[in-house]
């Protein structure tokens, strides 16, 4: 072989990191150190004497924690191979993860955060010590009022479904403050909006009503109008559902409603391709909440913390979390911001303090970089993405986007790979499965199933086409294999950190092990214990390491 | 947008590639895409936003401009904790948190994400130790949400709805698991005694229809429950679960609440390697023994080891997957959902870190810092302690008998470049101490107290800040 070389071939030739890392504890020797701590100072000593041998017998740890004894550089070293075997956003094509908005999160917002004028403040300083960071609070809840078109924001939660909670949390307080809370037991949502919609209105004491869409995968005005009654506390919808299809009425949606006496509230978490375009007060909602991570760009850092910002009409205002961050105008025109205490009529704190600040700081800049026109240009080039991906998928032979045939989408679509599952037998969490061999990420969707075998994509603004070529490159190529070599998808993965694992492992309490603690009981090395996997080789050599 | 427009993050606003994959869909415009949003619920206008900062180096500038109007606890001298707390964080949690393939990552199988299992499954078996429980869940939100989960199981699992609170607990968290229980459970408060559980109190109001006894400890004035056996003992007569809220920071030498009765153990692990970024920094975690009929209430993902295909393989998955609301929308227990993971990685670093020998000796400074800082501050001419009680970190003074207020010693010593704590009510001041706060440091409040005080009852007439 000699120069030119060859071409690249068309889907990347990939293969995760695999170190055989083992589990911690097993890396541990005795006596070594990882970190030290400040000695007790003499002084402080002769002043207290043995605070330790002071306390009562019962307060007293017998035994030292069964923590590893590891030298500094031997604990990094463990961690970064174990971030060599993840596969982050910022190294593949990060569109399989439909609904979850996986878009770029900018590198100067992680080093702007990085400094002690915010990593080391504390939340109940002195407010003219804080005097930066309660402005960056302060104006992305005012920037965040204009996107929504609310009233009044607040960022406390730490998350999309810790936001969700906010959400009925307040609605709660407002039936409750105007005498209707024992009567109104009833929330309505979509089957096609996220599924904690359902399930923290559950955990509030709410009855769920889950409304199918219509034949064409509209969400069902009919069936909504048969459903609200003086029962309904709260529709709680998202939009456009994880379908990506915009529900055209949902006006209509919000006014009835409103007709019956109850809220009407937006899980935004689908906002990345009508940013500028449309916002959820226009529409009628009382309350809505967006996913800092998601269309404001902060990291998912493998699942949080992420952020939550809930944004209320001016009605529901009173009840927003406390406590909050205010602007003061002195009579000379200086500006000041404070800290206030909730009102009578909050629903309280959701969380510590002001939410997670570090990613505020992180949208924020997000928003900053891009203004009206850049958020503007992100929606739109999400939408262009999406509808380009939808083109390139269909071309794929047995893959399908159930619903709305011929309709252009907002930001996603939900697939189905029901005809080639007809054809092959392989499913979707196969497909998805096998794709990580190419270095790509894939979801099936939130359960439960009403697309047959189905996939969520969102390209976001973040991707190129070329990169959106690629992925679809991979899949088609899943596809073609699915069909002429179908034990290859089967047998996935292969090029990954380790292959296919055993769920019933999993889901039996007498084989379980979710700490290494548990596993060391369950699985003793000697004596007659059982072993792990019941016998299988596997279990012998992680038994035998734990000796 | 303007065709004009291209911005970095935005690949395909270089106007031939857009124009390409317009023509490639069959679209006039993009315009056309949004045919299902209503005439009337179109913006028709930009938005009002103030103009973007679109280079690196402006945007860069801005923002490191308006976070230099903050002064942090560098700058000043801080003795504040009440939730967040001022602890050393080791240069290799954050190197390892930072890392790119952690940051940016979020939902991958246990294939291609097997890092992700593993670092979470090492936090929880860390946690385990140091807590010494069996089961720990991959981190919820923070330590409210992680105590209101936890009375909230022990409603589910009892059926029943009374809660007795026999510590003293911070405001805010008292307030936010209320809100999240309440339509569930009804929490009764047994008032303390000399700052810790009032246990003939409790025995006197315990009955077959309490769910749970909730204690804190260290409670919201630092102080440690020496009677858990106790309350363990007399909530497990009557079937109830005995759930503690607690910080895992003194766990090197104090039994852990498990080793005395706890059932559901909770808390916040902000203390464990995370900077305090003005409160912005928590994560929940719930421990309990592995038992289903607990294990099955919780609404975490919860990470266990698996056996691969291939022999010798350590794989990773969903524990019992089916609890959870991702399987089973309202059906599921309470939710699940982006919450804390990144921090669990980050406190599973730091207590590899620590190992047993840190985490010991961290847990006698603070305990001998807090014992040191308690006597000098009472012997100031009347400031006295706020309980006998043993204290871990923070622990209240009155400062009343020398003619000064709370909220008076903060404004003064704000003025020094001091945040003395956290005023607890007129004359109640909760004082923190960790690792960060030395001798040098303790003795500086001390004077300075007592120099007010001195000051104090020197003129008669000095006017007392409300």
């Amino acid at each position: 072989m000699s120069l030119p070389l060859a071409p690249k071939p068309a889907v990347r030739r990939f293969h995760q990191a695999s170190w055989d890392e083992p589990v911690i504890f097993e890396l541990s020797t005795p006596g070594e150190r990882g970190v030290l701590v400040t000695p007790i100072e003499p002084g402080v000593r002769d002043a207290v004497g043995d605070v330790v041998a002071q306390l009562p017998a019962g307060l007293r740890r017998a035994a030292p924690p069964a923590l590893p004894e590891m030298g500094q550089q031997r604990v990094l070293k463990h961690y970064l191979r174990l971030s060599q075997e993840n596969l982050g956003a910022d190294f593949n094509v990060d569109i399989g993860q439909g609904t979850c908005t996986m878009k770029y999160s900018p590198k100067i917002n992680d080093q702007l955060i990085g400094v002690p004028q915010l990593t080391a403040m504390h939340p109940l300083q002195d407010p003219a010590d804080a005097q930066g960071v309660l402005e960056i609070t302060w104006n992305l809840e005012r920037m965040l009022a204009e996107i929504s078109g609310m009233a009044e924001v607040s960022l406390h939660t730490q998350g999309g479904s810790a936001a969700i909670w906010a959400n009925i949390a307040m609605i709660r307080a407002y039936h409750e403050a105007n005498g209707e809370g024992a009567e109104r037991r009833e929330v309505i949502t979509t089957i096609f909006s996220h599924p904690s919609n359902a399930a923290a209105a559950k955990a509030a004491g709410y009855e769920i009503i889950t409304i199918h869409p219509d034949a064409e995968g509209y969400p069902d005005l009919a069936a909504l109008k048969a459903a609200l009654s003086p029962r309904t506390a709260a529709i709680m919808v998202t939009n456009p559902e994880d379908t990506g299809i915009y529900n055209p009425a949902i006006k209509q949606w919000v006014d009835a409603a409103h007709e019956v006496g109850a809220l009407a509230s937006y899980d935004q978490a689908n906002a990345n391709g009508i940013l500028g375009i449309t916002r959820a007060r226009d529409a009628g909602f009382d309350v809505c909440h967006f996913n800092l991570h998601k269309t404001f760009s902060t990291p998912h850092a493998c699942g949080g913390p992420g952020a939550g910002a809930n944004a209320v009409s001016e009605a529901l205002a009173p009840f927003l979390p406390g406590p909050r961050v205010v602007r003061d105008v002195a009579a000379d025109g200086s500006v000041c911001f404070d800290v206030q205490e909730a009102g009578p009529l909050s629903i309280g704190a959701v969380a510590p303090f002001h939410g997670v600040v570090p990613n505020i700081v992180r949208a924020y800049s997000w928003i900053m970089a891009l203004g009206a026109e850049g958020l503007l240009a992100a929606a739109e080039i999400a939408v262009l993405n999406n509808n380009y991906l939808l083109k390139r998928v269909l071309e794929i032979p047995g893959a399908s986007a159930p619903y709305a045939e011929g309709r252009r989408r907002i930001e996603q679509v939900r697939y189905s790979w029901q005809e080639l599952f007809e054809d092959t037998g392989i499913s979707s969490e196969e497909i998805g499965i096998r794709l990580s061999d190419f270095g790509m990420h894939y979801w099936t969707s939130h359960h439960p199933y009403v697309v047959p075998q189905p996939f969520t994509l969102e390209p976001t603004e973040s991707y190129s086409m070329a990169e959106i070529d690629e992925y679809v490159g991979a899949l088609a190529e899943v596809a073609r294999e699915a069909r002429e070599t179908p034990e290859v998808v089967r047998t996935a993965p292969h090029n990954q950190t380790v292959h296919h694992t055993h769920h019933d492992d999993l889901d039996d309490p007498e084989r379980w092990a979710i700490t290494w603690r548990a596993y060391r009981r369950k699985y003793p090395s000697t004596g007659s214990g059982r072993r792990f996997g019941e016998g299988a080789s596997a279990a012998v050599g992680l038994a035998e390491s734990a000796a | 947008m303007t065709d004009s427009f291209v911005h970095p993050y935005i690949p395909n606003t270089a106007p031939a590639t857009k124009q390409a994959m317009l023509d490639a869909v069959g679209a006039a415009s993009i315009e056309e895409f949004y045919a299902d949003v209503p005439a009337e619920l179109r913006l028709g206008r930009a938005l009002e936003l103030p103009a973007p900062l679109v280079a690196e180096q402006d945007l860069a500038r801005h923002v490191r401009g308006l976070l230099a109007k903050n002064r942090s606890t560098d700058e000043r001298l801080s003795f504040l904790g009440h939730g967040t707390y001022h602890h050393y964080v080791p240069a290799v949690v954050d190197e390892v948190i930072n890392r790119s393939e952690f940051l940016t990552a979020y939902a991958g199988e246990p294939y291609e994400d097997h890092g992700r299992f593993q670092a979470l499954f090492q936090y929880q078996s860390l946690m385990a130790e140091l807590l010494a429980m069996d089961v720990v869940n991959v981190p919820t939100y923070d330590g409210y949400q992680a105590t209101a989960t936890g009375l909230a199981m022990a409603g589910r699992i009892t059926g029943r709805r009374r809660v007795l609170v026999v510590s003293d607990v911070l405001p805010a968290k008292h307030s936010k698991v209320l809100d999240f229980v309440r339509v569930h459970l009804d929490l009764e408060i047994v008032p303390t005694v000399n700052g810790t559980a009032d246990v003939a109190g409790l025995a006197s109001r315990l009955g077959d229809d309490v769910a749970a006894v909730w204690v804190e400890t260290p409670s919201v004035t630092g102080a440690v429950e020496a009677s858990l056996a106790a309350i363990a003992d007399a909530a497990h007569a009557v079937g109830a679960i005995l759930v503690v809220g607690t910080d895992p920071i003194g766990y090197g030498v104090l039994t852990p609440p498990a080793e005395q009765g706890a059932d559901i153990v909770c808390g916040d692990i902000q203390s464990l390697g995370l900077h305090q970024w003005y409160g912005g920094a928590h994560g929940g975690f719930i421990a309990v023994a592995d038992d289903p009929t607990f294990i099955m209430e919780m609404p975490s993902r919860l990470f266990g080891l698996a056996t691969t295909d291939v022999p010798g393989e350590v794989g990773f998955g969903d524990v019992a997957y089916e609890r959870t609301s991702f399987a089973l929308r309202e059906e599921g227990k309470e939710w699940v959902g982006t919450a804390a993971a990144l921090w669990g990685i980050a406190a599973g670093v730091y207590l590899a870190l620590m190992g047993p020998q840190g985490m010991r000796e961290l847990g006698e400074l603070l305990l001998a810092r807090t014992r040191y800082a308690q006597q000098r501050l009472a012997a100031i001419p009347g400031v006295v302690l706020g309980d006998d009680a043993l204290h871990l970190r923070e622990f209240t003074i009155d400062v009343s008998g020398a003619g000064l207020t709370a909220a008076g010693v903060v404004e003064a010593l704000r003025r020094d470049g001091i945040e003395p704590g956290v005023p607890l009510d007129a004359h109640t001041l909760a004082v923190c101490v960790t690792e960060l706060t030395s001798q040098a440091d303790i003795d500086r409040l001390a004077a300075a107290i007592g120099a007010l005080a001195e000051a104090s009852t020197a003129t008669t007439t000095q006017e007392t800040r409300a």
